[in-house]
């Protein structure tokens, strides 16, 4: 590792108020915990922050354990050292979840330390040691001391291997709302995000990628372009060698690309306009991506697509018979037999993630080694690729995570790092790559296109007697056999799950809520849908296949606690006031989903005011476990519903003969503050289970309530989205 | 090249620079005032939201040509401890998520305060409009204006 810090945004945040006294000498006790002798804790914040608040949630849990003032708190961000920390990844809502454990241990084992160090200055046994909010006591003798006069010794004690941890009763941090630790710096506009970096003799570089996908480069003149003020330098760079196996988050959208570089952002914008650009057409390419433990091959077609060729492709693939993933009972026979059957059959586009800050990333690369500064979901990945596209040893790969202007699965695709660095190694200089938000949206790593059609038997009792989903994407499906064994697998005792899939030269990646997000919308209209043939109430229906999937399940691997799942929608039935409160003119839709470890289901509102779709309020229940940080965490609940409400309304992103139809705000369009929901209450379910995730799980299940509220509001089920051309055309019809 | 004085935050700088570069970048590159950030380029995100003679515009577009001596805040220059009640209130509802966003939505919410310190709902719907949150704090970014009013 080389040196880190240099960012004013990196430099040490107090937790909880806005000035602390610095102390004169500070002891590490381990990698998470460094005390200083006026008693002031810092503590190291592992994961990369990327709106999700874990820069203030994870030192809480240390914080907890080592039994400290939140007040005399300073969190820093970690370096990224995977020695120490243990992944150092944002990602599948796994960050409190898998660093649950280690962030309490660290807190513990301070605390031990400190009780040591106390033990041995008062010559006492440790056991008979106690602590209280920073402090060390030993009642029989009635000695007291902070912890900074102890730090110096409990820093030379050896880390103990096994700690006692708190129980749950006892926490005083955990489970109280503690402020953003970084909002001051953000309010005040201090420098926090990669796009901020400045140095000393720093370029900036931007890219001119092809217009389409299924193009590559073919020549370049950059005469006029280099003849503009300001510029350094025009070549073309490699992001991937020939024949390199790529890593899992490697995505090889545009492996050749025109690089411009120059003084100011504004001048290398005005070059690139100037660029004079051949393409071509690419050919047909087999890759094979590694990562995971495993290897697989990836073809990759050549030609210019178009949307509506895909939709024409989806459903003719879905007509054809696909991998079977479960099957239960004889499906079938049951719909042979059934008094009704209902199929219905949904279509979703591939989405941007559109994060607000645009790609990014600064880099120097000298012959020493790489000091690469970005916004990286995947610090652990890229850092390989930039050792072997560099011919660097990690040990010279120093990956600096800043504050991310939003991820969302995006940023964890770190071409725009590998970029930076080959950019700079070429120009040897320190340059900052920026992308215009027209490269950014054009760039792919989308969201797949979906497609689903699922089938239900009713018998002449109305009960669900068989469930079918036949889903696929381009160019992959969205379920898998993780997904295959979720609810309502095993509530129903003929159930079959297939997929297919279409090849594409759209390069997609994860989406919040990866697969989850299409599949828990979908599946939640569905079931409504359903629960309606069934004459049966939409909260009741889906509790009485839950009590059946928790008593007496059919299949054995099914992927979801029935109790859990149940517990939510319960929840969310209470606080919305389901069926008791229903006020004229609120039309309202519930749906409930289990991904990422953790339970959500929501009950939207809707109303029609002056022609237009309003929506009042959202309730949300959630059963992700312990909660630690209650307001941060109904932030980012409330942050999911009114992100898969836009997306659900307006996301999409079009192809017309290979290229991106979309390239900015103008055209994409985003949810408004306008169009957001007026009121989000959201309600956690209270237990005593270790967390289990929360950036995603609420997500998915927003689709469902939202398109099951838009029924209710204009007699219209809709199975395509974007919702908002058919939502509007209903209201306008409805209203007349 | 032109050399224009600008008054940004209330200190007099000058800059040699192209008469076309949107303020955004004379603010960022040059004046390394990064406070205000890139979104768009093209006027429709409002996360390079600044004040000029004390309204709201999105910098991203507005040439350093046509400043003129229209004096220009940032969100550095909005306050000096961040002290502005609006983000007094921001702090309060614990608005960001990411944050990106947030120096635009702050200089939108400050504008609309200072022209109509009792907004309606429609009101601040009508001035936050043009400013993209993709994380979703809206429901919070009105609370706070809302608090911000309460407290102006």
């Amino acid at each position: 590792m080389l040196g880190f810090n240099w960012l004013a945004g990196c430099k040490p945040t107090p937790a909880a108020a806005p000035a602390l006294q610095m102390p004169e000498a500070w002891f590490e006790i381990n990698g998470f915990v460094k005390i200083g002798n006026n008693g002031v804790v810092t503590i190291m914040s592992p994961n990369p922050e990327f709106g999700q608040n874990v820069k203030t949630s994870m030192p809480m849990i240390v914080a907890e354990e080592l039994d400290v003032d939140w007040k005399e708190v300073i969190v820093e961000q970690a370096p990224f050292n995977t020695a120490i920390y243990t992944r150092q990844f944002t990602g599948g809502s796994q960050g409190i979840r898998q660093g649950w454990p280690g962030l309490r241990m660290a807190g513990a084992a301070a605390r031990h330390m400190l009780r040591g160090a106390a033990a041995q200055a008062w010559q006492v046994p440790v056991e008979e040691i106690t602590t209280e909010t920073g402090m060390l006591h030993h009642k029989a003798s009635g000695q007291s001391a902070g912890y900074g006069e102890m730090a110096s010794a409990a820093a030379t004690i050896s880390v103990p291997e096994e700690v006692q941890l708190k129980d749950v009763e006892d926490f005083k941090i955990i489970g109280t709302s503690r402020k953003n630790v970084e909002a001051r710096k953000i309010v005040t506009g201090q420098p926090l995000f990669a796009m901020d970096q400045q140095r000393d003799g720093m370029l900036i570089a931007m890219i001119a990628h092809p217009p389409a996908f299924g193009m590559k480069l073919k020549s370049v003149d950059d005469t006029a372009a280099r003849a503009m003020p300001g510029i350094k330098d025009v070549f073309t760079i490699k992001t991937f060698e020939d024949g390199y196996e790529r890593n899992y988050f490697d995505t090889n959208t545009f492996p050749e690309m025109v690089a411009i570089v120059g003084n100011t952002t504004w001048e290398v914008m005005n070059a690139k306009k100037a660029l004079q650009a051949e393409w071509e057409p690419i050919s047909a390419i087999s890759h094979t991506v590694g990562g995971f433990g495993r290897s697989q091959t990836v073809e990759v077609p050549s030609g210019l697509e178009n949307t509506t060729d895909h939709l024409a492709r989806m459903d003719e693939s879905a007509g054809r018979p696909g991998t079977v993933l479960r099957q239960d009972g004889d499906p079938e026979a049951a719909f042979r037999d059934a008094a009704q059957v209902i199929e219905r059959t949904y279509t979703a586009p591939f989405l941007a993630h559109n994060c607000m800050e645009p790609m990014n990333c600064f880099a120097h690369v000298t012959a020493d080694g790489a000091e690469i500064a970005g916004p990286i979901q995947a610090p652990e990945f890229i850092e390989q690729t930039l050792s072997a596209r560099l011919g660097l040893p990690l040990e010279q790969i120093d990956i600096q995570m800043t504050r991310m202007g939003g991820g969302f699965g995006r940023r964890a695709y770190g071409h725009y790092m590998v970029e930076a660095a080959l950019i700079s190694q070429k120009m040897q200089a320190p340059i900052k790559l920026m992308y215009s938000r027209e490269d950014d949206m054009t760039f792919g790593v989308y969201r797949p296109a979906y497609h689903a059609t699922y089938r239900a038997a009713l018998d002449s009792d109305n009960n669900l007697t068989a469930f079918h989903v036949k889903a696929g994407g381009i160019p992959e499906s969205p379920l898998g056999r993780g997904a295959a064994n979720r609810f309502p697998a095993g509530a129903v005792d003929n159930f079959l799950a297939e997929e297919w899939s279409i090849n594409s030269n759209i390069t997609i990646g994860a989406f919040r809520a990866p697969r989850s997000n299409f599949l828990g919308g979908v599946e939640q209209a569905f079931l409504d849908e359903v629960a309606e043939a069934a004459g049966k109430d939409p909260i009741a229906f889906r509790l009485d296949l839950l009590k059946r999937a928790g008593s007496n399940p059919v299949g054995e691997e099914n992927d979801y606690d029935a109790a859990r799942y149940a517990g939510v929608l319960e929840l969310v039935r209470e606080k919305s006031g389901w069926g008791t409160e229903d006020q004229p003119g609120v039309h309202r839709g519930v749906a409930a989903y289990f991904c990422h470890n953790s339970y959500a289901a929501h009950v939207v509102d809707m109303t029609v005011e002056d022609g237009k779709p309003v929506i009042p309020r959202v309730f949300s229940a959630i059963d992700c476990g312990i909660v630690v940080n209650p307001d941060a965490a109904t932030n980012m609940v409330e942050g999911a519903v009114v992100d898969g409400i836009g997306n659900a309304l307006f996301g999409a992103m079009t192809f017309k003969d290979g290229v991106p139809e979309k390239n900015n705000f103008n055209t994409y369009r985003m949810i408004r503050h306008s169009e957001a929901p007026k009121a989000i209450e959201v309600h956690f379910v209270e237990n005593d289970i270790d967390p289990t995730g929360l950036g995603e799980p609420p997500f998915p299940p927003i689709f469902g309530a939202l398109a099951n509220a838009m029924y209710k509001a204009t007699g219209k089920r809709v199975y395509e989205q974007p919702f908002a051309p058919h939502l509007e055309a209903s209201v306008q019809e409805a209203v007349g | 090249m032109s050399r224009f004085n600008l008054s940004v935050n209330g200190q007099n700088v000058e800059v040699d620079v192209d008469p076309n570069t949107p303020v955004l970048w004379v603010l960022r590159d040059h004046l390394k005032l990064i406070g205000t950030k890139f979104g768009c380029g093209m006027a429709q995100c409002g996360a390079c939201t600044i004040h000029l003679a004390g309204n709201a515009v999105r910098s991203c577009v507005l040439p350093i040509s046509g400043v003129g001596d229209q004096a220009i805040t940032t969100i550095e220059g909005l306050s000096s401890e961040g002290t502005h009640p609006v983000q007094q209130a921001w702090l309060e509802h614990d608005v960001p998520q990411c944050g990106y966003c947030q120096a635009g939505q702050i200089m939108s919410a400050a504008a609309l305060l200072k022209s109509n310190s009792n907004p309606s709902d429609a009101e601040i719907d009508a001035a936050m409009d043009g400013n993209i949150c993709r994380c979703g704090t809206y429901t919070r970014i009105h609370a706070a204006i809302k608090t911000a009013a309460a407290n102006g």
